[in-house]
Parts: C-alpha cells; sequence; structure tokens
C-alpha cells in the first residue's frame, strides 16, 4: 500500500481579507530546523506594502466604529477559532524548530494571550480615559481613540511574539499592516486564515510574509500609516526606520526584548491610542 | 383600509422544556428540599412547576458548599481560568439565547419582544464583560493584586430576574469569590436554568448555588455568619432590614432598592423623542423598574403639548399576551403586585389627581393593568412619593430649571433621572444637580454592563457594572 | 400666526416674509437622532402575520408608484411598465392595479395614451429633476408640458443649494409658483433627505413644503444615497400628523428609493399606522416609490396563497 500523497498547502498573503500572491510573483524558501524544505513563501514587495495600507485604510472608519463590546466579540470569536487549530499551530511550531511541549505551551500561550487582549475592548475606555476636574464650571472628558493604521514588523517569535503585537493594535480600533516573522512566517499564514474565519472584518488585520529589511522602511515612510511597531525589526533597521517616521510624526514603539511569560501591561495598546479631551460648559 | 389589526404573532413556548419539579443547585448539583411551591405564569394564572422551598439546613448546606470551593478551587484559580469559565457561560446564554427569553417571558410576565432584546442580550453582554476583568484585577485601580471577600449571599428581585442574577453572579466570579443566590419567590425558573447552564460549562462545584424559596430564606442566608459579602435588590424596606441586621458582622454589604425617579423635560426638548422617553420610562416592564421614570416633571410652557402627545402615545401601547411578538405591556408579576399598583392608584383619586388610561381591553385571567396617567399631581401626593411599582405615570408641572431640581431631589430617593433638552450646557448643570446615582439626558433606561448603576440616598448604596462594580467584590 | 401647541384646534398658520419663516421654521422642536432612529427600529420589530400580512401586501401593492427615471427611456419601456401596472400578476385579476406610474416629463403623453380609462395616476417628476439646479422658468416649463400631456401628479424636487444655505423663502416661492402651474394635478414636493442630512433638517423641509401648498412630501429622487429610510419617513410622519392638527389639513408621504421588500414595506405601513394613524393608510395618503418592489410583493403574495416559496421565473419583468 502506497502512503496516501497530501494536497500542500500554498502560502500567500493575507490584504483585504483576500489572499493574493505577492504582485511581484516572488517567493522565498522556508526550511525546517533541519534545513528540509518546507514552503514557498510569498515575498512581498512594496507594492504589496502599498496595496496593505489602502486595504486598513479602508477598513480603518468601520473597525474603529464598531462599539467595544462587538470589538471585544470578534476577538474572542479568533480565539475560539485559533483554539480549534491548536493541533495545526503545533506542527507548524515544531517545523520551526520548538520541541512538541514547547510548541504546545507557546499555542496555549498565544491563545489565552489573545483572550486577555479581548476583554480589554471594552475596558480600555475606563482606564485610560477620564472626567478631569478642571477648575471651572466645564465638564472635561479624556477619551482614548486608536491612531488608525499601525504598521507592525513581527517579532521572530512566530506565534506568541505576533499575537502579542496585532491583538493589542486592533483591539481599540486600530487597523494593521503586519510584516511576518521572516524566518517563521508559515504560522503567520495560518493566523492569517484563522483571522479570514473568524467575522474580523477584511483590511483590519493584512499579513505579508517577506524581508523585514525590505518591507519596514516602506512602511515607516508612508505618509498613510500612523504608527509603527518595530518589535521584529533588528537595532540598526528599528533605527533607521524611526529616523523615517520622523517625517510624518508616526508613533514609535520600539518594544524591545519582551518576556511573553509576564503580564504584558497595558503599553502595547496605549501606545495606539490618541486622547481627545472635550470641554463644555455647565450652565442654565 | 380601516384599521391595521396586527394578527396573533405568538411565540412558541414549546422551546423550553419545564419539568414538572425542580429542586435546589447546590455543589454542581440538584437535590430535593423538603418543601415546595409553585411558580405561576402571571399572564395566565396557570402553574409552571413545582420549585424547592430551601430550609435553614440547605442554605447551610449551600454556603459550605461555597465556601469549600472558594477555599480549594475558585480562590486559587488563577484570573485567566476564571475568566474561561465566565467567556464559556456567556456562549451557552447566546447560545439559549431563544429559549431563556421564552421562559423569562412565561414566569415574569414581560413581553417576549423585551425579554429577546433586551433582557437576555443584556445578560450575556454582562458575563462577556467580567469575564475580561477576572484576569486583570490589577489593572482596575483597587492596588497591585486585589483578593476576593470569600463567599457571597445573593438576594435579588422578580423584575429583571435574570438579568439581576448576572448582575450579581459575573462581577463575583470574575472577581473570585463564590456565591449563594436566591432569586425572587415568583420568578425562580430562569435561575434554575442558569444552574444548569453552569453544569454545561463546567464550573466546578459549590462556585455558584441557587437556593429558591420565599422571604425566610432569603433572611437566613443574609444573616448567616458563613458569609462574607451580601448584596440585595429589592425594596428600600427589606433593605433597611438587611442593613441592620449586617451591622456589626463585619459583612460587606451593598443595597440597590427603590425609587421615584423624575423624567424632567423642558420646552426645548426634542418633543417627540420625550414622549417616547417618557412611555419607555415608565411603561417599559410594565413599569416594574426601579430606576422608573415615574415622575414626570414638565415645564409648564410645554406641558400641555406634551400631555396631548402623550396620550395619543398611549393609546398605541398594545397590552396583552407577553407571548405575542407585538405585546408592548405584558402582565403584572403577582396578584399582590397587582393589588398594591390598584391601592395606590384608588390613593390617586382620592387625594384629588386626576386619572386617565387609554381604552385598554385586558383579558380575564391573569394580573393586569392599562397604562395610566395621572395629572396635577404635586409632591405633596403620596402618588409622587411612594413607589408604586407599576405602569402608573405622575405628572408634576415646573417653571425653571432650579425649580425643576428641588422638585427632582424631593424625595428620599434618588437612584435617577431623566432630563429632556437641546442644550448641552443645562444638561450637564442638571446632572450636577440632580442626586441620583445615574442620569439619562435625552433617552432613559439605558444599561450596559460598562456603565456604573445605583443609588444615592435610601435607593441604595454601592455600584453594578463598570470597573466600579469590580470594588463590592474586592477586598479593598 | 396660528396658536402653536394646541393640540386638535385647528388655525390658521400665515407667515408674511422671509424672516417669519426661518423663525418658524427654525423654531420647531429639535429632533434627537439616537430617540428617533430607536423608536423606528422598535416599529420595525413588529410582527405582522398571516392575515395581517395579506392585507398588508395587497396594500402595498395599491399604494405603489410604480417608477422608470432612467435617460434610457423609449417609448417601448414605458408601454411595458404600464402594461405591468395594469395586471401586475396576469392571469390573477385578484392582484390590486398599483396607485401609479412614475416617468419623466417628455414619456408622459406617451403614458398617458397608454393608462387611459384605467383608473391609474400619472405621475411626472418635473423641475429639472432629479438636481433642480436650473432656472425657475425651465422649471415651469417642465412643469407645463407634463400638465398639458395628461399628468395628474406632479413630483417636483426642492432647490437644496438655497435650503441648505438658508434661503428659505426662495425654496418656499418654487414651490408655490410650481403648484400654481399644476393645475388639477396634485404636486408632491421632494425633499432630497439624503442631501438634507440631518432630522431637524428634514423636519423644517417637511414643513416648509407644506405650508407653501404641498399636497405630498416626498423623501427623495432614488438617484442619491441614502434614499428613503425608516427614520427619516417617520419623522415626516409625524410633521403631516402635526401639521393636520394644527391646519386641520392632510398632507401624504412618499418615500421613494431603496425599498426593495415586502418586509421594509411592511415596516412602513406599521410606522404610517402608528405615527401618522389610519388616516393615512390609503394610497390617497401614502405611496411607494419603487421599481423592484412590487415584485417582491407578488412573490410573498403567492408564498402566503399557495405555501410555497417562489423565485424570479415567476414574476414577469417590466
Amino acid at each position: 500500500m502506497s502512503e496516501r500523497l497530501a494536497v500542500r498547502k500554498t502560502y500567500k498573503l493575507f490584504i483585504g481579507g483576500a489572499f493574493p500572491r505577492s504582485e511581484s510573483g516572488r517567493s522565498y524558501v522556508v526550511n525546517d530546523s533541519k534545513g528540509g524544505f518546507v514552503a514557498n513563501a510569498a515575498r512581498a514587495s512594496r507594492k504589496d506594502v502599498r496595496d496593505a495600507v489602502v486595504a486598513a485604510r479602508k477598513a480603518f472608519p468601520g473597525w474603529a466604529g464598531r462599539t467595544p463590546y462587538n470589538r471585544g466579540q470578534i476577538l474572542y470569536r479568533i480565539a475560539e477559532m485559533l483554539e480549534g487549530r491548536h493541533a495545526q499551530f503545533v506542527d507548524e511550531l515544531r517545523a520551526g524548530g520548538l520541541t512538541r511541549p514547547a510548541a504546545a505551551a507557546e499555542v496555549d500561550a498565544a491563545i489565552d494571550r489573545w483572550v486577555w487582549y479581548a476583554g480589554w475592548a471594552d475596558k480600555i475606555g475606563s482606564v485610560a480615559g477620564a472626567a478631569n476636574p478642571v477648575a471651572g464650571p466645564f465638564f472635561n472628558l479624556s477619551t482614548p481613540e486608536p491612531t488608525g493604521v499601525v504598521g507592525i514588523i513581527a517579532p521572530d517569535s512566530a506565534l506568541l511574539g505576533l499575537v502579542s503585537v496585532v491583538a493589542p493594535a486592533i483591539v481599540s480600533g486600530n487597523t494593521a499592516v503586519v510584516v511576518a516573522a521572516e524566518p517563521a512566517p508559515l504560522p503567520a499564514i495560518s493566523f492569517a486564515e484563522v483571522l479570514a474565519t473568524s467575522d474580523l472584518p477584511s483590511g483590519v488585520v493584512n499579513l505579508l510574509t517577506g524581508l523585514r529589511g525590505e518591507l519596514a522602511p516602506w512602511l515607516a515612510s508612508h505618509q498613510d500609516v500612523n504608527a509603527l511597531d518595530l518589535s521584529g525589526a533588528d537595532d540598526t533597521l528599528a533605527t533607521d526606520c524611526e529616523r523615517t517616521a520622523a517625517d510624518t510624526l508616526k508613533r514609535v514603539r520600539r518594544g524591545e526584548n519582551p518576556d511573553y511569560t509576564v503580564d504584558p501591561g497595558l503599553d502595547a495598546i496605549t501606545a495606539f491610542l490618541e486622547t481627545k479631551t472635550v470641554w463644555h460648559p455647565i450652565g442654565v | 383600509m380601516g384599521i391595521f389589526e396586527y394578527a396573533p404573532a405568538p411565540e412558541s413556548a414549546s422551546i423550553v422544556d419545564i419539568q414538572p419539579s425542580y429542586g435546589l443547585f447546590i455543589d454542581g448539583g440538584f437535590t430535593e428540599a423538603k418543601q415546595s411551591f409553585k411558580t405561576i405564569n402571571p399572564a395566565t394564572e396557570e402553574p409552571l412547576a413545582e420549585v424547592g422551598m430551601a430550609a435553614a439546613e440547605d442554605v447551610d448546606r449551600a454556603i459550605a458548599a461555597a465556601r469549600t470551593a472558594y477555599d480549594k478551587v475558585w480562590g486559587p484559580m488563577p484570573g485567566r481560568d476564571r475568566a474561561k469559565y465566565l467567556f464559556r457561560i456567556a456562549r451557552i446564554i447566546q447560545e439559549r439565547s431563544r429559549e431563556l427569553a421564552v421562559l423569562e417571558s412565561l414566569d415574569n410576565g414581560k413581553p417576549i419582544r423585551e425579554t429577546r432584546d433586551v433582557d437576555v442580550p443584556l445578560v450575556a453582554a454582562h458575563f462577556f464583560y467580567y469575564a475580561g476583568w477576572a484576569d486583570k484585577l490589577s489593572h482596575a485601580g483597587f492596588g497591585a493584586s486585589p483578593r476576593p471577600l470569600g463567599v457571597a449571599g445573593q438576594v435579588i428581585p422578580w423584575n429583571f430576574p435574570l438579568l439581576m442574577l448576572a448582575w450579581k453572579i459575573a462581577p463575583a466570579l470574575a472577581c473570585g469569590n463564590t456565591v449563594v443566590l436566591k432569586p425572587a419567590e415568583t420568578t425562580p425558573l430562569s435561575a434554575l436554568w442558569f444552574a444548569d447552564i453552569c453544569r454545561q460549562a463546567d464550573l466546578p462545584p459549590g462556585v455558584v448555588n441557587i437556593v429558591t424559596g420565599a422571604g425566610e430564606t432569603g433572611r437566613y442566608l443574609v444573616e448567616h455568619p458563613g458569609i462574607d459579602k451580601v448584596a440585595f435588590t429589592g425594596s428600600t424596606e427589606v433593605g433597611r432590614q438587611i442593613a441592620r441586621s449586617v451591622a456589626g458582622s463585619g459583612k460587606k454589604l451593598t443595597l440597590e432598592l427603590g425609587g421615584k425617579a423624575a423624567n424632567i423635560v423642558f420646552d426645548d426638548a426634542p418633543l417627540d423623542q420625550a414622549v417616547e422617553g417618557i412611555v419607555n420610562g415608565i411603561f417599559f416592564n410594565q413599569g416594574h423598574v426601579c430606576c422608573a421614570g415615574s415622575r414626570l416633571l414638565v415645564q409648564e410652557t410645554v406641558a400641555e403639548e406634551i400631555l396631548g402627545k402623550l396620550r395619543t402615545r398611549m393609546a398605541t401601547l398594545r397590552v396583552g399576551d407577553p407571548l405575542d411578538k407585538n405585546t408592548d405591556i405584558g402582565a403584572i408579576n403577582s396578584a399582590e403586585q397587582l393589588e398594591r399598583i390598584r391601592t395606590l392608584s384608588d390613593l390617586g383619586e382620592q387625594e384629588g389627581a386626576t386619572r386617565w388610561s387609554p381604552a385598554c381591553e385586558l383579558p380575564d385571567r391573569g394580573f393586569w393593568f392599562a397604562p395610566t396617567l395621572f395629572t396635577g399631581v404635586s409632591q405633596a401626593h403620596r402618588i409622587a412619593q411612594d413607589e408604586i411599582f407599576g405602569p402608573v405615570l405622575s405628572v408634576l408641572t415646573f417653571r425653571t430649571p432650579a425649580e425643576a431640581v428641588d422638585k427632582a431631589n424631593n424625595t428620599p430617593y434618588g437612584l435617577s433621572a431623566g432630563v429632556w433638552t437641546e442644550k448641552g450646557s443645562r444638561i450637564l448643570w442638571m446632572a450636577d444637580k440632580l442626586r441620583a446615582g445615574v442620569v439619562w439626558a435625552n433617552t432613559f433606561n439605558k444599561f450596559d454592563p460598562a456603565s456604573p448603576f445605583g443609588g444615592y440616598k435610601e435607593s441604595g448604596f454601592g455600584r453594578e457594572g463598570g470597573r466600579h462594580g469590580l470594588e463590592a467584590y474586592l477586598n479593598v | 400666526m396660528g396658536n402653536v401647541g394646541d393640540a386638535g384646534e385647528v388655525s390658521t398658520l400665515t407667515i408674511s416674509g422671509p424672516a417669519e419663516l426661518r423663525g418658524f421654521l427654525h423654531g420647531l422642536p429639535g429632533v434627537d437622532q439616537i430617540g428617533a432612529e430607536e423608536r423606528a427600529a422598535r416599529l420595525g420589530t413588529r410582527s405582522i402575520k398571516t392575515t395581517a400580512k395579506a392585507e398588508a401586501i395587497d396594500l402595498a401593492i395599491s399604494m405603489v408608484d410604480l417608477t422608470t427615471l432612467e435617460g434610457a427611456d423609449t417609448p417601448g419601456k414605458v408601454r411595458s411598465l404600464c402594461a405591468k401596472a395594469m395586471h401586475p400578476e396576469p392571469g390573477d385579476p385578484s392582484v390590486p392595479k398599483v396607485a401609479a406610474v412614475c416617468v419623466y416629463p417628455d414619456r408622459i403623453a406617451i403614458a398617458a395614451e397608454a393608462l387611459r380609462d384605467t383608473g391609474i395616476q400619472l405621475a411626472s417628476v418635473a423641475t429639472a429633476f432629479p438636481s433642480g439646479r436650473a432656472a425657475l422658468e425651465v422649471k415651469l416649463a417642465d412643469t407645463r408640458d407634463a400638465v398639458r400631456d395628461g399628468a395628474t401628479e406632479i413630483d417636483m424636487v426642492i432647490d437644496r443649494g438655497a435650503f441648505l444655505s438658508g434661503d428659505y423663502a426662495k425654496v418656499f416661492d418654487e414651490i408655490v409658483a410650481i403648484k400654481a402651474e399644476c393645475g388639477t394635478a396634485h404636486l408632491k414636493v421632494i425633499l432630497e433627505t439624503g442631501e438634507l442630512n440631518t432630522y431637524d433638517n428634514v423636519r423644517r423641509a417637511s414643513w416648509l413644503a407644506m405650508l407653501a401648498g404641498a399636497d405630498f412630501i416626498k423623501t427623495s429622487t432614488g438617484k442619491v444615497s441614502p434614499a428613503a429610510t425608516l427614520p427619516v419617513t417617520l419623522i415626516m410622519l409625524e410633521a403631516v400628523r402635526d401639521f393636520r392638527a394644527q391646519t386641520g389639513r392632510q398632507v401624504g408621504v412618499k418615500p421613494a428609493g431603496g425599498i426593495r421588500t415586502t418586509k421594509d414595506a411592511i415596516k412602513y405601513l406599521v410606522t404610517v399606522n402608528e405615527i401618522a394613524g389610519p388616516d393615512w393608510l390609503s394610497p390617497e395618503w401614502f405611496r411607494f416609490g419603487a421599481s423592484s418592489l412590487l415584485n417582491d410583493l407578488l412573490m410573498q403574495r403567492r408564498k402566503l396563497t399557495t405555501g410555497v416559496y417562489t423565485g424570479p421565473d415567476y414574476v414577469t419583468v417590466d
């Protein structure tokens, strides 16, 4: 009896809710930890970045305009879908070199972290906002609002790290263009498949696989990107991007050396929030 | 066409499978009580089921189970896991939402449209909201690692049975407490369904315990030395008794009691929406709402116009079968409550106020009361002071904002208030001056798990909902 | 001016001059957007079944102004539409006729010929429909032509540019002039609510049109999105209700554009019933400006009578 031949997956980009190949037609080879061939991942180009930003901008008003409860529900649904693909993610992380127990622990932690962030959707306002006691007959309210389109260079930690940069950006209503971990992009594409089956509106998260050094500078210079998360960029690249981002005064989060075992805190959420303060007189 | 008659549009009750009898839910399982009582459908007076009457030893056992679960399982459990149980419960409520909506309508008498569109969605939302706090307590502003209190004894009323259960249980569990809850005597069923939902969610035994019964059961529960926290929603009269009994015990207490809210309409209000807000404020849920806008304070300049529109609007309210999807006003919850409403309304007439109701065909069986308007009311009337808890609106007038504030605040209650005006600064000025825990401006009866709710003065103390709602269940 | 606020008392409302008109319109009570939309949404949850649904469907059919307003309208297209108006369901004479056919002014003559002696009204759009951006003479001319060729109803557009810049008197005077040109034809005034943007503006425009003599107020041209919505129609129904209470004169309401399903049409009928009242529940006082709605009404009607779901192959195209 011959072994059944598998139908191999094609790993494409995730832009505007669809899975296109790179417009450049390029790919790059992804090997497993033993050097064996796993897949040709799409190698995104600057034009893919451009298209992804257009998709993210288009999705922003709708996503930011949803009720926080609704965003929380959708993020929780994503966690349900992630849980359903637990085994698949374990396999992909093992192909990237982790042992089975380590891979399982990472998938568990990634799902739990996503659930943690989902619960912030309808709470960040209470914690980051305030009614301010000004010295005059004025009602004064500060509310946090999402900044817009966030460009994210995801860290090497292919799933836990990915989740730790994507969830905090979008939970408050931002949309994102994410450059997946260059050495291990496959969990990111499977993650995109989860997003596509989770009621997340198209364009809220766009995912590109490819070379960080090639793609990050285009995100950093793009005038329609409001903020950057440089967690996955090495020092040199990150500093270059920060400098480029200064031209448009983007909000930049370096996100160095995260410890994924501890409470992430709020900085990954608040880094991408604007605070709006409204005054109104109090009088008959 | 003539009259556009809406044909009967009944929701089927067959989705709910009500057993002849139910026991008490203690330590993860149902056990029989020695005595039982009937719960009926107030729209038909038909019995729905027999329900256990928890005696002292049952309550003792429930508290012991809650204590063990707190010490061994729920207290030590990381917030992340408590969150997941609560998310499961929220999901199951969504999955069984139609069943729960029909059940609540049958047991309480409120219209299916309300249970379907308001009660049950809010119940699920409360569990989702507080699930999300369970693993974030260190960010809630109560210190680095706030601890729970222990075992909470909770007694809830009959007007929003499942929703009041959600308001009590969701934050308690999120913070790490375990609970023993007593639903109201006339509306025990949705709490028993909730017990089944806890089982479907695999909630560890003893974390939630439901002890059905009457006043005696509730009193025994709140006075029990084995609990650390008492939470009560109900009448101010009973709230006083509980506060008295808790004195000196060290138990933490929160109370959500009665109200006699003023719904204040200025002459520059958006008039049609104000009329809708008045109607919603007092006729929603048959007026069985602690924060109901039971006093309309209307500016004299616009009083006649508003009353004209109000009467026209009241004439389109449909009173009848709660399971008919077109019903606006359902049955009064019990014979006792109906008697109270009738007595106070008759008193209103005797005191000289002018009574009016639209023509209303009421069914023969069941407990019904037509929506009623009293005009010519002043603060000196009892119907402006006493909580009627029925579809009865008392109308007073005022001339200036200052006078509106004085009249609105002239009550021992302080739960809620409504303000209707297109002028923003006046909204904020009124809100500042009104001594009420909830102020609705250009809207009414809006609830959200993220929004703190609770009263001033004799409407109780403590807040439910929002970040503030965590405080009641933390040792802070 | 008459007494504002005496509900039920008939009074004469006279406005003399632009300043008074502005004062009156700006003195109308505001509309809270959220409250109005909530009321409309709740009315939309009414459950209309069985006998009530059958009656509502037939009533809705009888209220349809079957419409074609395309640059490509040929005589053939117009005749085909008229045939559909007269026999919505070939082989089922129990199906009511529609209320009217609505076309561009230069197609009226053909439609008048086709609809002769049928009792179906013939409505013409006019006044440089849909934009309304032309000189008054042009607007009067196309009204005149339509009336001469046999139109029994004129659907005019207001000058939204004038309205939004506060020149209420210009809008008012144009309506009065067009009304005079109508003769015995009824005048519907299209507010183009999608361009007015706020419910406050819809309320003001409704009152302005009625004060100027409109027989009907209509939401939209159907050429701009959003067209008719339930909340906008609710506001207009409140306006006609209050106008009749104050002046004794009843004005009709026509939502147009975007109403495609029976479910939607029934929500509108419920809204008419509970806001303005049963007096408005007839083709004389309420119309649907629609084209594809009719076929959905026919399909739903068939479902009620036969018990099976049907499809587009079983209703005729116009």
